[in-house]
Parts: C-alpha cells; sequence; structure tokens
C-alpha cells in the first residue's frame, strides 16, 4: 500500500450541466433524414445551457474541485480543450481570475486532441515530484452538426483534478504516452463541426490496436499483470465491442471496464477521459488499480492505485453527483436553439450592440470574480465595490477591502420571470439576491429548470457568460443566481 | 430650513397633445401641439417666455441632445433652452426648472415642455438600450416590467398575501384606468376592460400581464409658469405650487439590506417633504386627487401606501372599495394615468400636472369632478424600484 503525502491526486470536481437531452427525442425528430441515426436513440447527454462554454463548464468543475481555502495553494493551471472560446486570450487566465487562483500561478490552454487531458496529467505528475501544485480542468462544450452522429454522442462536461505532493487519493503506478497521427476526425481552425471518417475503420485500425497496445505498454512498464486492474477507463468512442476488443487483446476481464459515461453524459471529448477517473474513483477500495487510456493521434495510458485518503474524498463534487442532478429534456428544438443551430427570429431586442469597453473590463477584473467591498469601517459588505459605504449609519469614504460573494449562498429577496427581455432560453429570470451578514445585488438566474421560486429561496452563484458579442466574436462573463436544488428530478 | 417653493409660483397655462401611436406626428409637431394649447391658454405672447426647459428621455432614439430641438421646434427668440432627462420622471425635472427659475426671482414667465416620440424606435414597448458600461458587466438582462413585477413578490411575502389577491387588486387599478380613459378624448388607450380581461392577459414579467402595464405613446405636455403677482395682474386666478420635491435613490436599494422590495423608499421621503412644504397634515383626508406613476399596476397599488394615503399593507382593501376610482373618496388617474392617457416618457410628468390644473379649474369635462380638488397629488417616478428617482408635485388652489 501506497503511504500518504506522495505525489498524485488530491483532489477531484466534475461539473455536468443539469438538462440531459433525451437521445430517443433526437431521432424522433431526425431519424427520417437519417434512420442509421435511430441505433444511437438510447440514453440521454448532458447539454449545456445557452449561457455555458467551455469555459463555464471549466470554472464550474474546478470550484467542485478547489474549495476557496484550497485555492492559494496551487501554483499551477493546466486549462484543457478542444473548445475553449478564446484562441487568443488565454482560457487559463480568465479561470484564474474568476477563480481568484493566484495571479503567480503558471497558466497553460491546452487542446488540440481528445487525449490532451491525460498528456496535462501525466505533466502535472511531473510537476508534482518538484513539489508543484497543479490544477488540471478539461472541459468540452462541442458543437455537432442537426443530424449526425456526433450530435447523438456528444455531451457537455468538465472534470478537474488538483495534482500534488500531500494526501493523495490515488497515486499514479505508471504512465506511457504514444503518438499516432491516426486522423478518425478532425477539426480545422475556425470549423465549428468535426469531420470523421468511417466508424468500422476507425474502430478496428484505429481504437481497437492503438489503445490495446498503449495498454499493454503502461501495464509492461509498470510491471502490473492485467488481471490486477480493477477498472479499465476506456475513451466514450471504444465503448461496447471496441472495449470487449481492446479488453480481450489486454487480458483484462471485461468486468473490469467501466461505464464510459456514454449513456449518460455523452462522449466529452478531452474531458472523458477524466471524468471516468474520477468516477472509477468514486467506486474504488484502497488499493485498487485503475487504467484510463486516451484517443486521439495516438494514445496515453495511465495507471493510479487508490489510497486510504479515498475514505475522505468529497463525492457529493464527483461525477456520481453530477450525473443524478439531471433534468430531462425532450425537447430537441430548444437543443438546436440553444446551440445555435437554427437561424430564430430573436427580435429586435436581440439586436443592441454588446460591446465590451475592455479599458473597463480590465479595471472591474475583480467584480467579474463577483468580488465587492467590505467596509473597514462598519464591516458591511457591499456589492459593487464603492468607495462611499452604503451603510446610511456609516457612509465612510475610503477604501473598502476585497470581499468575495461567489461562493457564498444567496437569498432571493424578489424574483420576476420576464418573457419580454431578450433571452435565449425565456423567460428570463432575475431578482434580488442578498447574502447573510451583507451585501446584495439584482442578479441574473439561470438553470430555473423545473423549480418553482420563491421569495427567501437559496440560491448559489454560477459563473455564466453574461453577454456575447456577435459583431465582434467577444463573450463576457459574470455570475448568476441558480436556485439549490435539494434533490434531482426527472 | 430652507423656505422651500410654496406659493411663490403659479402655473398660468397648461397644454396636452393627444396621446397616442401618433404615425401622424414628429416630435416636434407634438411639442407645438402642447405648446400652442398651453400659450393660448396662458394668454401671454411668446415672446414673453424667458426661459424654457425640455425634458426628453431616450435621447438616443429622439430629437438629440441639447434644448435646440425645443428652440427650433417653437422658434424662440434666442432664449435659454436646457434639456433635462431623470428617467421617466424627466417631465417633472423641466418643470422644477421653469419652477425654480420663476421662484428665484431670475425669470418671469417660463415654459416647460416634456415630449417623447417613441412609436419611431420600432419596438412594442420600451426600447432597448445601453445600461453604461460598467452597469452593463454585472445588472441583469431586465426590462422595466421585469423591474417592477419583483415589487409583487416582495410585497405578497411581507403581507402574507395570495397571489391571487394580489392580481386582482392590480386588475382593479388597470381596470378603473381604463374606465376613466373612456371620457378622454386625448387619452391613448379609450377601450374598457374588465378585472378578468386584466388577469387572462398574456403574461409579461410574472405577475403582470399586459394589461397591468402602461400604453406606450407619443405625445408633448406643456406648463407656462410665472410669479402669483403675475398671474394675477393677468386675470388669472391661477392653480398654485404648494410643494415641488425630488428624492433620488443613493445604492441603498440596490445594495444595502435594509430594504425590503415591496416599497419605494424615495416616494416615502418625497412624500413626507412634499406635505411639510405644502402643510399638509394628513393626505388621506387632505388631498382631492392624486395622478400617480402607474407605469404598472402593482407600482399604482403600493405607491398608495408609499405616499401615506394607503396604511402600510392596506392598499388592496382600499383599491378594491373603489377609494381610487373616479367616483370615490381620492380619484387616482381619473385622466387614465400612464395606464391608458399614455406614458410618452419626457410628458408624463407635465401630463398629470395638466389634469390637475384642468381638475382645478373644473374644465375636465365629462371627467371633471364635481367637488374641485383642493390639493391634487403628481407622483412621478423614474427608474427602478431599486434604483429610482421619485418626484412629488402638489398644486393647489390660490
Amino acid at each position: 500500500m501506497t503511504t500518504a503525502a506522495s505525489p498524485g491526486i488530491l483532489a477531484f470536481g466534475a461539473y455536468v450541466p443539469r438538462r440531459r437531452l433525451q437521445r430517443q427525442a433526437v431521432v424522433e425528430a431526425v431519424g427520417w433524414f437519417n434512420p442509421a441515426l435511430k441505433a444511437l436513440g438510447k440514453g440521454e447527454r448532458a447539454m449545456a445551457n445557452w449561457d455555458e462554454d467551455a469555459l463555464t463548464l471549466a470554472v464550474a468543475a474546478a470550484r467542485k474541485c478547489l474549495p476557496p481555502a484550497a485555492r492559494a495553494d496551487v501554483d499551477a493551471i493546466f486549462a484543457v480543450s478542444t473548445s475553449f472560446p478564446f484562441a487568443d486570450r488565454q482560457n487559463s487566465a480568465v479561470l484564474a481570475e474568476a477563480l481568484r487562483l493566484p495571479s503567480s500561478s503558471r497558466s497553460l490552454d491546452i487542446g488540440g486532441s481528445r487525449r490532451a487531458a491525460t498528456g496535462a496529467l501525466i505533466s502535472a505528475l511531473d510537476r508534482a515530484t518538484g513539489g508543484g501544485s497543479t490544477l488540471i480542468v478539461a472541459s468540452e462544450r462541442r458543437q455537432a452538426r442537426a443530424a449526425s452522429r456526433q450530435e447523438l454522442l456528444y455531451g457537455d462536461a468538465a472534470a478537474a483534478l488538483v495534482i500534488g505532493e500531500g494526501d493523495a487519493l490515488a497515486v499514479p503506478v505508471g504512465t506511457v504516452c504514444t503518438i499516432d497521427d491516426f486522423v478518425d476526425q478532425f477539426r480545422e481552425q475556425g470549423r465549428h463541426f468535426d469531420y470523421a471518417w468511417e466508424d468500422r475503420w476507425i474502430r478496428d485500425e484505429g481504437l481497437v490496436p492503438i489503445l490495446a497496445a498503449s495498454i499493454k505498454a503502461v501495464l509492461e512498464r509498470s510491471g502490473i499483470a492485467p488481471s490486477s486492474i480493477s477498472r479499465l477507463c476506456l475513451p466514450a468512442a471504444a465503448s461496447g465491442a471496441a472495449a470487449r476488443a481492446i479488453a480481450k487483446s489486454c487480458s483484462i476481464a471485461p468486468t473490469a471496464l467501466h461505464d464510459e459515461l456514454t449513456s449518460t453524459v455523452g462522449d466529452a471529448g478531452c474531458a472523458q477521459p477524466l471524468l471516468a477517473l474520477i468516477d472509477a474513483l468514486e467506486d474504488a477500495r484502497p488499493g485498487d488499480l485503475i487504467l484510463v487510456a486516451s484517443f486521439g493521434q495516438g494514445s496515453d495510458a495511465l495507471i493510479f492505485e487508490a489510497t486510504d485518503a479515498l475514505h475522505g474524498a468529497a463525492r457529493e463534487h464527483g461525477v456520481k453527483a453530477a450525473v443524478a442532478h439531471r433534468t430531462a429534456e425532450t425537447n430537441y428544438f430548444r437543443y438546436l436553439a440553444l446551440n445555435e443551430l437554427v437561424e430564430l427570429d430573436r427580435g429586435m431586442r436581440a439586436e443592441v450592440d454588446k460591446a465590451t469597453a475592455l479599458s473597463a473590463l480590465h479595471r472591474h477584473r475583480d467584480m467579474v470574480a463577483l468580488v465587492g467591498g467590505r467596509c473597514t469601517t462598519c464591516r458591511t459588505p457591499q456589492f459593487p465595490r464603492s468607495r462611499v459605504c452604503v451603510n446610511p449609519a456609516c457612509q465612510a469614504v475610503g477604501e473598502q477591502e476585497p470581499y468575495g460573494f461567489a461562493d457564498l449562498i444567496g437569498t432571493l429577496q424578489s424574483f420576476t420571470a420576464d418573457v419580454l427581455t431578450y433571452c435565449p432560453d425565456p423567460p428570463q429570470y432575475y431578482g434580488m439576491v442578498q447574502f447573510d451578514g451583507g451585501g446584495r445585488f439584482m442578479a441574473d438566474l439561470t438553470d430555473v429548470l423545473d423549480s418553482e421560486l420563491q421569495v427567501g429561496q437559496p440560491v448559489e452563484m454560477a459563473f455564466r457568460i453574461k453577454e456575447r458579442d456577435a459583431t465582434r466574436g467577444f463573450r463576457r462573463y459574470f455570475w448568476k443566481a441558480v436556485p439549490r436544488v435539494a434533490e434531482s428530478r426527472t | 430650513m430652507s423656505r422651500g417653493i410654496r406659493d411663490k409660483v403659479a402655473v398660468i397655462g397648461m397644454g396636452c397633445s393627444k396621446f397616442g401611436e401618433r404615425w401622424d406626428a414628429d416630435a416636434e409637431d407634438l411639442m407645438l401641439e402642447a405648446f400652442s394649447e398651453a400659450l393660448a391658454d396662458a394668454g401671454v405672447e411668446k415672446r414673453q417666455i424667458e426661459a424654457a426647459w425640455l425634458a426628453t428621455a431616450i435621447e438616443e432614439q429622439h430629437v438629440g441632445k441639447s434644448g435646440v430641438p425645443l428652440s427650433v421646434a417653437l422658434r424662440l427668440p434666442n432664449i435659454p433652452v436646457t434639456r433635462v432627462e431623470n428617467y421617466c420622471a424627466s417631465g417633472s425635472e423641466a418643470f422644477r426648472g421653469a419652477a425654480y427659475a420663476v421662484a428665484s426671482g431670475a425669470c418671469d414667465i417660463a415654459l416647460a415642455l416634456g415630449c417623447e416620440k417613441l412609436k419611431d424606435t420600432g419596438y412594442g414597448g420600451l426600447p432597448q438600450r445601453s445600461r453604461g458600461v460598467v452597469n452593463g458587466f454585472y445588472w441583469p438582462n431586465l426590462s422595466a416590467p421585469g423591474a417592477f413585477a419583483q415589487l409583487a413578490s416582495a410585497y405578497r411575502a411581507k403581507h402574507g398575501v395570495d397571489p391571487a389577491d394580489m392580481k386582482r387588486a392590480m386588475g382593479h387599478v388597470s381596470a378603473k384606468s381604463h374606465e376613466n380613459a373612456t371620457r378622454n378624448p386625448k387619452a391613448h388607450l379609450r377601450n374598457r376592460i374588465s378585472i378578468d380581461d386584466v388577469l387572462n392577459a398574456p403574461m409579461v414579467a410574472e405577475p403582470l400581464g399586459i394589461f397591468d402595464c402602461c400604453g406606450v405613446s407619443d405625445g408633448a405636455a406643456c406648463a407656462i409658469v410665472t410669479t402669483p403677482a403675475i398671474a394675477a395682474s393677468l386675470g388669472r386666478s391661477g392653480v398654485l405650487v404648494k410643494s415641488l420635491q425630488l428624492a433620488v435613490s443613493n445604492g441603498l436599494e440596490a445594495q444595502h439590506n435594509s430594504w425590503d422590495g415591496s416599497h419605494f423608499i424615495t416616494t416615502r421621503i418625497a412624500a413626507k417633504r412634499a406635505y411639510e412644504e405644502a402643510g399638509i397634515r394628513d393626505p388621506r383626508s387632505e388631498l382631492g386627487l392624486i395622478e400617480a406613476h402607474d407605469c404598472f399596476s402593482v407600482t399604482e397599488l403600493v405607491t398608495m401606501e408609499d405616499l401615506f394615503v394607503s396604511q402600510e399593507g392596506g392598499a388592496i382593501t382600499d383599491v378594491l372599495d373603489g377609494f381610487f376610482d373616479a367616483g370615490g373618496r381620492m380619484p387616482c388617474q381619473i385622466d387614465g394615468g400612464l395606464k391608458c392617457f399614455g406614458h410618452p416618457i419626457g410628458a408624463s410628468g407635465l401630463r398629470m400636472l395638466y389634469e390637475i390644473y384642468l381638475q382645478m379649474l373644473g374644465r375636465a369635462g365629462p371627467r371633471q369632478r364635481v367637488d374641485l380638488p383642493g390639493f391634487g397629488l403628481a407622483h412621478n417616478l423614474g427608474g427602478l424600484p431599486h434604483l429610482n428617482v421619485c418626484s412629488i408635485v402638489i398644486l393647489g388652489s390660490a
């Protein structure tokens, strides 16, 4: 058994958007066009809200992984995606500021492949041996054409890990990387959609041999017998017959095959290997060996051993809880609309110029992290921060100390559901959100999916897209209130 | 303590254009329509006017900035003209400018004119517009009905009111204003509706339906003011300004948890000041007429409490009892109000004064109160419940 204070996985977190598009609803709508898709009409896939992108999903997963008190310990941020919104504006920097991570951190955007996150994980493990503490967050919101296989197979989700030295939940046993420019699918810069070759060729000439070779290599390098592997986490693309063929080829029992989350989340691209790893860790007992392998112009394979520290892991932030926190979406047209796959008549109210003054945005970047002020005289928290205290009994003039609201639970004091103002997913909910101990602001609400709003209702804050400036190709982020839902509903 | 403005300013002429969807008219036509009526009413020459204030709110989609549009439209003789804007209370702001000019002795005769041409924006409701560089970073994606609708949720929670009872009182507010407007030829919406029509109307912002919202109109309204002495010399019995108060939010409602969201802090402050200035001790018995800023039914409802006419928590009962109906103890929106006379933003504060003025002089035609009101109160609100300006003007007889 591995002892504590080894480099390894210190914490995990997962975020899956609450809406789950029912694949049956999709094939009912598009089966007339492509009857072959009817074979994919089982289960559900995670579907991001209109105000979510790969960056906001990443922030959500990172927050689950990193409680506020632990954020100062991180000294590197690896943000991984093939679908991040910005090609030139560092997505990991936006994430770092949203979470108020140390500005001295190393920040890297990593992408280009569905195996990018396992590569990032191996690099973070390398850093950990030198004492580095890395937040890895892998996130994907990939676009797919209407009535495509990808539309049914893909899912939007994010997974986060903290890798460092300490009381690790799991420690690495071995890793391998293999490069093979096998082009099963591709997406050129500036394109929205993936283009894929025939799936049988991908399976027989790509997934099975490349993954099997990579798995055999890591087993051999680690000196681990295939029968010792408790859980084998394969890419979503390799589920089913391909997975069984890979396991057989590697002499790993088919019972060790771990759920690729295809029927619940969908294929979350580069985030999927980390989601599967977290999901497997949640099931693991100390001493279990988990093998995770990724695919995309080659393959990475890693073996982890679970430790005793797993007993103390916060499972409410893991994959299983995120998967269970769901609402079934049967409206395929809503999916098309939220993904801008149909051109809706959005009306005149959608025409307003959404230009952002970048100079003001920089000046107020702490506001965008939901940092307000607390009066140093009367201690009243307030948002936004101002020069003159809002407390009528104080009104002290001077510097207020920064005071973060993002991780506090708010209370809804008043609210409405507005169908006049333009919202991609009407009605637009908003209301006065106030915080115990002081501070309030009129806030947008989001993910009001099936709950009846009430005055006094608790809400939590979520980092979301505030405005999209389609004219210039920019998007601005801010925090919205999400009603706290005690249990998931179907 | 300042001496205030009581009895220092007389209104000698008022005018108001027909409100509505004035596809026939530019803003300049509406200005002239209101001004011509006011000038004829005042019995003075245009050249006697020494200064003017123009109120327009949404200048981006209107006549543009500055006082120039009014000066050009009326061909004023190069007198000072100032454009003012204070949200939907802009009309009252123009009146304040003119009244202060006269009260200070700087001018003998001054003009206040408010105008809005909303029906060239292409929008059904108010046009969507920028909220400011930094506000846009964190303000919600709100509309006016959505901001005011929240009064209902907070009021219900505070007073333990059943949503259906609240909505029925709101329905009474709107049905009453529609009824009143049938007797007002200048009103935008002159159709009669039932409370059930209000209850069953399509939703705009929960719980406000389409009939809980005021009209979006084109129109202009105008006042000519002078000193009581000059008014008397002109043979005008005169309607005097008894008080003129403005209270502006300082961010407390938006940022400090002491506000419960169910009422208007500014209205309560402005009302107290106005009653003190006018010498009114018991508004419920002394006021004869109210023109309130009924942008939404729920606004009128809670405002009756904020003006200290209804007890706190008692507005629903007063409304349902008909206290504010045209034949009730204290008519509110006897001309149809913003709801039905219409709401051309810059004009609205002056339109309220126009109605009070007519009622005091017994010139309101088929909607005239038999007992002429001694005091009439115009409550003109601008902005949103959590961030607003509230003007209160009380007119009284000489």
